[in-house]
């Protein structure tokens, strides 16, 4: 997906679930011009910069410039993160144009 | 050597804690849902979900299936695309009643084939047949694409279509899975049975393979990992039917050299249908091998 600067989070939005190996990802509109992630996780001390870079890599690619992310992580691979992600950000700014032909 | 199809564990496509580790219990087919098991409002996110796990997590040798939304629903065009450029192996699509259901899901494969440069007709596909249309038309619908690998039953929908509820002994099944094994053998592809639900009551759900196993079935969905080793004993020849099997090879060969085509093995005649039945043994003994190796111990 093109990197568009005006693609902005119209709607607080959440994607994923509390469920052992899911991560729960909630959306808002951030004021600064940064991805803002706040992180809550049982192995926050082994993978926490991790995860954290995980979530703000998803988000920039999708072309999300500024948010604040609550993220509640239950040990889920990145995959999942990337999922949840791209899924929270499609529906915090009704973009839905995921590029399926990128590398996951 | 022979494709196993003997069982197809049903996962989820929402459920990202099943998904990752799915492929360790054994099943020779996963099918990721994206229809039935996942609420309306969730089609994106488990959309996304399978997509990345197609292309992240080695389920080694574990055939991928994905079952997508029906082309009618307003996800199924877009399923279709994700998983195709996920690279998943096999599309399986639910509720066919026609071959032109199979013919407009070709259509949308290829589409997702040629945008995102996989080679074309590498996808594969397979049948759900979960309604009396789809049985009428099992045969038309087996030979519509050459992608198609199997037709497979969907029986809580087809209960429903007939007005009836499914049974123990299966009676309201009989037609169906006799029609769609003729219609598979027919078409020279593999046909899967419907789930046993209950998943505590293992006595039945191994009665119930057998009895496909010997209507002609290929293999079972399973919903639970719990059912995929009894469903497995049940396809594994045993280690007397895999040496009754070569004995009955040895003496065709014998015979052949001698240049006699009728043989006699243990005081029973030798003919083409029985040696064809040993190979077909042995090929499922050797495509089985763990799971034999394991049963001759």
């Amino acid at each position: 997906m093109e990197v568009s600067s005006d693609m902005k989070v119209t709607t607080p939005a959440s994607a994923g679930t509390m469920e052992s190996g899911d991560i729960l990802i909630e959306i808002e509109p951030g004021e600064q011009r940064t991805v803002e992630v706040v992180l809550k996780s049982s192995v926050a001390n082994e993978f926490g910069k991790q995860i954290v870079a995980t979530i703000q890599r998803a988000v920039e690619e999708f072309g999300l410039e500024y948010a604040v992310i609550n993220a509640v992580d239950k040990g889920a691979l990145d995959c999942t993160i990337r999922a949840r992600v791209v899924a929270a950000c499609q529906r915090a700014t009704g973009e839905d144009g995921f590029d399926w032909g990128k590398r996951a | 050597m022979t494709k196993l199809r003997r069982s197809m564990l049903f996962v989820p496509g929402n459920n990202p804690g099943m998904m990752s580790d799915a492929h360790i219990y054994g099943s020779d087919a996963l099918m990721f849902d994206l229809e039935d098991s996942v609420t309306l409002r969730e089609k994106d996110a488990a959309r996304l979900l399978v997509y990345h796990a197609l292309k992240t997590i080695h389920y080694g040798e574990c055939e991928r299936v994905v079952r997508v939304n029906p082309l009618n629903t307003p996800y199924g065009k877009a399923d279709i695309e994700a998983m195709v450029a996920a690279g998943v192996e096999v599309i399986r699509l639910p509720k066919t009643e026609t071959a032109q259901d199979i013919c407009d899901t070709e259509a949308e494969i290829m589409r997702a084939e040629q945008k995102y440069g996989i080679p074309i007709g590498q996808t594969r596909m397979m049948a759900a047949i979960e309604g009396a249309l789809g049985v009428i038309n099992a045969y038309a619908i087996a030979t519509a694409s050459p992608r198609l690998v199997a037709i497979a039953l969907g029986a809580e929908d087809y209960c429903a279509n007939l007005k009836t509820t499914r049974s123990l002994e299966g009676s309201e099944l009989q037609y169906a899975r006799g029609a769609i094994v003729v219609a598979a053998r027919a078409a020279g592809i593999d046909c899967i049975d419907t789930v046993y639900s209950d998943v505590n009551n293992e006595e039945q759900l191994i009665k119930e393979t057998q009895a496909i196993k010997q209507l002609g079935f290929d293999g079972k969905s399973v919903i639970n990992p719990r059912q995929i080793k009894p469903v497995h004993r049940v396809f594994t020849p045993t280690h007397e039917e895999f040496v009754k099997a070569q004995r009955i090879l040895a003496a065709s060969r014998e015979a052949e050299q001698r240049g006699s085509g009728v043989v006699a093995l243990d005081g029973k005649m030798i003919d083409r249908p029985v040696v064809i039945r040993a190979e077909r043994t042995l090929e499922l003994a050797y495509a089985s091998r763990t799971v034999f190796e394991e049963e001759e111990l």
